[in-house]
């Protein structure tokens, strides 16, 4: 499931905790950066490499909102709702995307190019409304920077 | 411009690359203590200087230190949190991203300091580009010495690592972050063991904030007295304020502890947008009591905030102006505390969960006049009843904004609906 050079990361990953099992989030990431989201393969996967019960790499994956349990689109819209970025037009930002996209929160476009999602403050206040696409922020949006931005993503 | 200790490198060109670092003096106080100064006596000097943590609670830096056993079976770590989650706070990630270095030496200082060879910098998932800058940082300072075995020719060695979250706001919390780290769920411990005799993998272990630790170099190289002489007797020092939220000019800004909240509105952060009149601000990260215009000439420090009733916190500065619902704001907060619960504790989990049911209600015209009876009977339910400091953290956003501007919430209740426009 692993590429050769994310076994090499895996690897020397292991060096840096005294418990094999500290190495169980970076190896998730590692295999959603691969796979792009963590499947129910991905997670027996897991297990065996860090000798753990598929059980226990469910419930610990299943904690946290960065790894996804379903197939995303090439690029998932990560759109900042908490306070800061709500006193400056988060909302507007977010019914623009869901009208430009025709989707809703939670859902991908049929080409499975985006999926748009909500997520809680990305510690970058001072340059709200923010959002996140894959490993990127993009900051001080508005709707012509978004149109941009889309704009952009699609044509690669 | 006032002295700037954590950001001093921030505005250089290339600030991030080590050769900079060097040539602005850096890694000089590693070199000093490793030749001159003895690990306790570092110890004493960070006590001196009156340093407190940077992460919320502001607790003294190297008293947290000094109750580290010297002698250990098991191996001592450092856990440097750089989760950055609290949502109006924004000023590590400037840290990671423009000074590593700083952070870096800073941590290293801290484990000769009390003995240490492995120390983890547990960044928030998010933060993809700040954890490869680190990477690379910490690459370079291997490459010269000032990291791994025999660092700058003395017999102390460390090692640091870089481990990445994965978008979950508790982790932030000390032993969560610890439960994380090990590749856990990220539910707090029950305390004592505390950390400091029982952490990370059952070792002795100091956890401090990436701003705390970027104070050390400075510390060290200029002397505690100097360090003290900045900021308040109490609260010495700078803080990074990071200003959020309806003002001219949002950002990050090191200044003295002890400015007004005034002065960092309207000075620095620029007054309020298109010369509207400010409601309310909240001084330290979302966890803490909101404040009124009334009080803007609060000092910026822990002892002045806390006085003032609210808390220094992060010391994420979010600002409202009056064009603001508090009903909204708080249903907004309330609702990050319900995603972000870990779900241990009962009182924490369901009285979020009710908190966000009342507040939608209210705000969307269907409340009652017992509803606000209801939200204070709810949060004195949660308060001192749960596992880690959140349940008080969660709370605090719905009383204190019912206690401030009841009548607001009453317009609601008897308007049925939000006299305000959107
Ligand atoms: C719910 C919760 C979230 C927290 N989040 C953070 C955080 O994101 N960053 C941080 O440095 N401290 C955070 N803290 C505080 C830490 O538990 C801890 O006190 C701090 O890292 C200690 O470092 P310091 O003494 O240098 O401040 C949080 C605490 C709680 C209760
Ligand atoms: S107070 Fe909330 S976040 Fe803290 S341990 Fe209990 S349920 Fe988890
Ligand atoms: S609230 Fe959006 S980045 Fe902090």
């Amino acid at each position: 499931m692993l590429s050769q050079a994310a076994m090499e990361k895996f690897q020397q990953l292991l060096e840096h905790y005294p418990d094999k099992r500290a190495a169980l989030l970076p190896t998730l990431h590692l295999v959603q950066s691969e796979v792009g989201y963590v499947s129910k393969e991905a997670i027996d996967y897991v297990a065996g490499l860090l000798s753990l019960t598929p059980t226990y790499v469910h419930s610990v994956a299943s904690f946290y909102t960065m790894f996804y349990k379903e197939k995303m689109g090439k690029y998932v819209i990560q759109v900042c709702r908490t306070l800061p970025c709500a006193l400056c037009g988060s909302q507007k930002i977010l019914e623009y995307l869901q009208g430009k996209l025709g989707i809703e929160v939670g859902e991908t476009t049929p080409d499975g190019t985006f999926s748009l999602v909500t997520v809680e403050c990305l510690a970058s206040c001072g340059t709200a409304p923010v959002i996140q696409i894959n490993d990127d922020y993009y900051e001080g949006l508005n709707p012509e920077k978004v149109d941009r931005i889309l704009e952009e993503l699609s044509r690669k | 411009m006032a002295e700037r200790i954590v950001f001093k490198n921030v505005d250089v060109p290339n600030s991030q690359a080590l050769e900079i670092y060097r040539s602005r003096g850096g890694y000089r106080a590693l070199e000093k203590a490793l030749k001159e100064i003895k690990p306790d006596d570092l110890i004493e000097i960070v006590k001196r200087s009156g340093l407190r943590g940077r992460g919320g609670a502001g607790f003294p830096t190297g008293l947290k230190w000094s109750f580290v056993p010297k002698e250990s079976k098991l191996a001592k770590y450092l856990c440097c949190n750089a989760d950055e989650s609290e949502p109006g706070t924004f000023k590590d990630r400037v840290i990671i991203e423009k000074d590593p270095h700083l952070l870096l030496e800073g941590i290293a200082l801290t484990c000769y300091a009390i003995g240490i060879h492995t120390a983890y910098i547990y960044i928030r998932g998010e933060m993809i580009y700040g954890a490869r800058v680190l990477e690379q940082a910490i690459a370079e300072a291997r490459a010269a010495g000032f990291l791994g075995k025999n660092i700058l020719d003395s017999d102390f060695h460390l090692d640091v690592h870089v481990h990445r979250g994965a978008g979950a706001y508790i982790c932030g919390e000390e032993t969560a972050l610890m439960e994380s780290l090990e590749g856990k769920r990220g539910e707090p411990r029950v305390k004592p063991p505390f950390p400091a005799t029982q952490g990370l993998f059952g070792g002795p272990t100091v956890i401090n904030n990436v701003e705390t630790l970027a104070n050390i170099p400075d510390i060290i190289w200029k002397g505690p007295e100097w360090f003290a002489a900045i900021g308040t007797e109490k609260s010495t020092g700078t803080r990074v304020f990071g200003v959020s939220g309806h003002v001219n000019r949002p950002g990050t800004y090191e200044l003295p502890m002890g400015v007004t909240a005034r002065e960092l509105i309207y000075e620095h952060a620029g007054g309020i947008r298109g010369g509207r009149q400010l409601k309310a601000f909240i001084p330290g990260g979302s966890s803490v009591p909101f404040l009124t215009e009334k009080h803007l000439d609060v000092k910026l420090d822990f002892e002045s905030v806390a006085q003032a009733g609210s808390l220094l916190g992060s010391a994420g500065i979010i600002v409202m102006d009056d064009t603001t619902c508090m009903v909204w704001a708080a249903l907004n907060l309330c609702h990050f505390y319900e995603h972000e619960s870990c779900g241990q504790c009962t009182p924490c989990r369901e009285g979020t969960r009710w908190m966000s049911v009342v507040l939608e209600r209210i705000e969307h015209g269907k409340g009652r006049q017992e509803d606000l009876d209801l939200l204070l009977d709810v949060c004195n339910n949660i308060r001192g009843q749960t596992l880690c400091p959140f349940g008080d953290a969660a709370l605090t956003p719905v009383e204190s904004t019912i206690m401030l501007f009841r009548a607001e919430y009453e317009a609601h209740i008897q308007g049925k609906g939000c006299p305000f426009s959107r």
